[in-house]
């Protein structure tokens, strides 16, 4: 159902009736990743995730490829559109420049990046209203905390993070007025996205000052963070990917950024032909973003946190409740 | 540097150890690529053909190359003063911040006014990041080893901070500045060789790489042919002798770490005015800390430096094109691949002297 509404999201394009119908067209999708690499239990682990799954149900394989630095980034599109892999997935606002040459280069391929905007007529830009999400977990870290202070830690304070804070800190005064919010980051260089120590000494401290739920967007740093709430008895917010099951019971959600569905549907939809250019920007609406809610963490949802969530995520998508975006303004004001 | 006091031959010492060194590195990488059940010929041969096999190919080394023979010279200079800079990348961050702000703010000026004042802006915002260990090492004895490396943090905060606030693009994503005006930036190589008549593929290389060559050319200069090199190698092989010399091994500590610092601006050059024309994030990439196996590996002359830098821009091009076609090989395999060739030049180079020195004096006993 969600997998549905999403798709709509593609500037219209599911006709699904239509391109259920329509013969698969023979493609050879490929994947570069963010630099933080394929495996870091989150974002780019989503993309290659969505990517698996459409393999697994077609049998059509892709090809992926982790740069390290930013020429690499630009030569691994090259090479892959030379090889004329088509669509190629570009994971993240990092590869914005590379993939504008890129594609006006090779304008019978298909090209979609994720997290930035390219406009050409052979792009497909997914962006994603992850504060919209921030602001739900938020609302429910104000709910689930017995001392009134939560906790938020980043990876390095860059716009994207401030987004995520911004609306997380929207969500937690909308729960509770006088909620404390203790805000770190990690750090400067490109390890804070992969420092779990860092992460679980900040939010350590955090816990120290009293916070008693800690929502973290740090890439794999938050692996630390999680597990540094859970040994101290504390509830976490994973991010982007499901992350509930890291510690079942310690967990208290997820804010889920569906880079995967966003690959998969790439890769589907080029498939069937349906395969549009342009901008969606994916959120509550869309189903591109939500909080999780499995087994893992039922038992610390209570039924009024629940229909709260349930509420404030029907008033956003009404827009009688408006999130405010820092990308609008590089503010966050409230 | 060496504290090993094994007697070579010259001949030796600048092209045997190294060569040892290399063909041990790459025999123990081989046997790690056996361990994950590949074939280490064919390995090393996509590693060759990818980094020298066609004009692309070589494009990138080059690129690469240059990155490294700027960081390489900078860990280089100071070596010679006794002084081990390892803030390359601090400064290089510094350089690209100086280099970024003069580049915005004078955006009418034509290329070849635009062009010097943002090379200079470069190695001014460099040096200056290198003077403050410099200074604290000469007047207060703090050591450049810890204060160039916590000055890296510094640097990456800096720019940070000022990507999100000052000087970034409004609205980006990306912690970037806006482009630089079309006047200042460097031309690429395929660019500047079209007119004649070599028709060269688009890759980042560009003339920031004959920069790197002039300050090959340059160090080397300075070092063998100048009073300052003489100074500096004197502080660095026996500070209280060269003050004895009546050399003040301050004033050389901190002149020799700016010039340090000055050639890791070397490093902003090329990246931001030559290939992205921007300032972004993090764009030094660790290039400034591979500076300081190059300069191992050099010996800290300016022609080992460049040896060393062309073999590690092999490395990181065939590297890349090795994980591509090998997808068994991941780009952490090409890390291991690397830090083998660092510890063998680096860190296990006395070994090898020794036993050269015993195999040669064997042969001469014999002979």
């Amino acid at each position: 159902m969600r997998l549905g509404s999403f798709a709509a999201a593609f500037a219209g394009v599911v006709l699904s009736t239509v391109a259920a119908l329509a013969q698969p067209q023979p493609i050879k999708p490929a994947v570069v990743y963010d630099k933080g690499g394929k495996f870091d239990k989150s974002f780019n682990e989503g993309v290659f995730i969505g990517a698996e799954k459409f393999k697994t149900e077609t049998g059509v394989e892709f090809r992926d490829f982790e740069p390290t630095n930013d020429a690499q980034i630009e030569q691994a599109l090259r090479r892959f559109a030379r090889d004329g892999h088509s669509p190629i997935i570009a994971v993240g606002f990092s590869q914005a420049t590379a993939l504008q040459k890129v594609a006006a280069e090779f304008p019978n391929l298909k090209f979609t990046i994720i997290d930035m905007v390219v406009d050409l007529p052979n792009v497909q830009s997914i962006v994603f209203k992850e504060h919209e999400g921030s602001y739900l977990v938020g609302l429910l870290a104000a709910m689930a905390s017995k001392s009134g202070k939560v906790g938020f830690v980043g990876g390095m304070d860059i716009p994207l993070i401030r987004k995520f804070a911004c609306g997380y800190v929207q969500g937690v005064k909308a729960g509770k007025a006088d909620a404390e919010i203790f805000q770190n980051m990690t750090g400067s260089t490109p390890a804070a996205w992969n420092d779990p120590v860092k992460g679980g000494e900040l939010a350590k401290s955090q816990i120290d000052r009293g916070a008693d739920v800690v929502y973290h967007a740090a890439g794999g740093t938050g692996i630390g963070v999680l597990r540094a709430v859970a040994d101290a008895g504390k509830l976490g917010i994973g991010v982007d990917s499901n992350q509930n099951a890291l510690h079942p019971g310690k967990v208290l959600t997820s804010m889920l950024k569906r880079v995967d569905i966003a690959a998969y549907n790439s890769f589907k939809a080029a498939q069937d032909g349906s395969w549009k250019p342009g901008i969606s920007v994916l959120g509550l609406k869309e189903g591109g973003i939500d909080w999780a809610l499995d087994d893992n963490n039922r038992s610390l949802i209570t039924p009024e946190m629940k229909a709260a969530a349930d509420k404030a995520k029907a008033d956003i998508i009404a827009g009688t409740v408006k999130v405010h975006d820092y990308m609008s303004d590089q503010k966050c004001t409230m | 540097m060496s504290a090993v006091p094994v007697d070579l031959p010259r001949w030796a010492d600048i092209a045997l150890v190294p060569l040892v060194s290399v063909a041990a590195a790459l025999l123990v990488a081989g046997l790690v690529v056996v361990g994950i059940g590949e074939n280490p010929l064919e390995a090393t041969a996509l590693l060759l053909r990818g980094a020298l096999g066609s004009a692309e190919g070589i494009g990138f080394t080059l690129y690469y190359a240059t990155n490294f023979i700027f960081t390489g010279l900078a860990v280089a200079v100071a070596f010679h003063a006794g002084l081990f800079n390892i803030g390359g990348e601090g400064q290089a961050t510094v350089a690209g911040i100086a280099m970024a702000i003069a580049c915005l703010a004078l955006p009418a000026l034509p290329g070849f006014l635009a062009v010097p004042i943002a090379i200079l802006g470069a190695a001014a915002g460099g040096a200056l990041w290198a003077f403050i260990p410099g200074w604290l090492q000469a007047k207060r004895g703090s050591h450049v080893v810890i204060t160039t490396i916590m000055l890296n943090f510094v640097a990456a905060t800096l720019i940070v901070y000022l990507l999100r606030e000052i000087i970034g693009k409004p609205g980006s994503m990306q912690p970037e500045t806006p482009d630089f005006p079309a006047g200042a930036i460097l031309t690429p190589m395929h660019q500047l060789l079209a007119p004649f008549g070599f028709t060269l593929p688009a890759t980042p290389l560009n003339s920031a790489f004959f920069l790197a060559l002039m300050a090959l050319f340059a160090v080397w200069l300075l070092i063998w042919r100048t009073r300052l090199g003489y100074a500096i190698r004197t502080v660095g092989a026996n500070p209280r002798a060269a003050a004895y010399a009546g050399i003040s091994p301050a004033a050389v500590t901190m002149i020799a770490m700016a010039i340090s610092g000055a050639l890791a601006g070397g490093l902003a050059v090329n990246e931001a005015l030559g290939v992205q024309h921007r300032l972004v994030l993090d764009f030094t990439a660790g290039y400034g800390f591979v500076g300081i196996a190059v300069a191992l590996m050099g010996r800290g002359h300016p022609a080992g430096v460049g040896l060393a830098a062309l073999l590690f821009g092999v490395l990181y091009q065939g590297g890349a094109e090795l994980s591509f076609d090998k997808p068994a090989i991941t780009r952490d395999m090409v890390v291991v691949i690397g830090g083998v060739l660092v510890l063998f030049a680096g860190a296990l180079d006395g070994l090898f002297r020794r036993v050269i020195a015993t195999v040669l004096r064997i042969g001469r006993g014999a002979a």
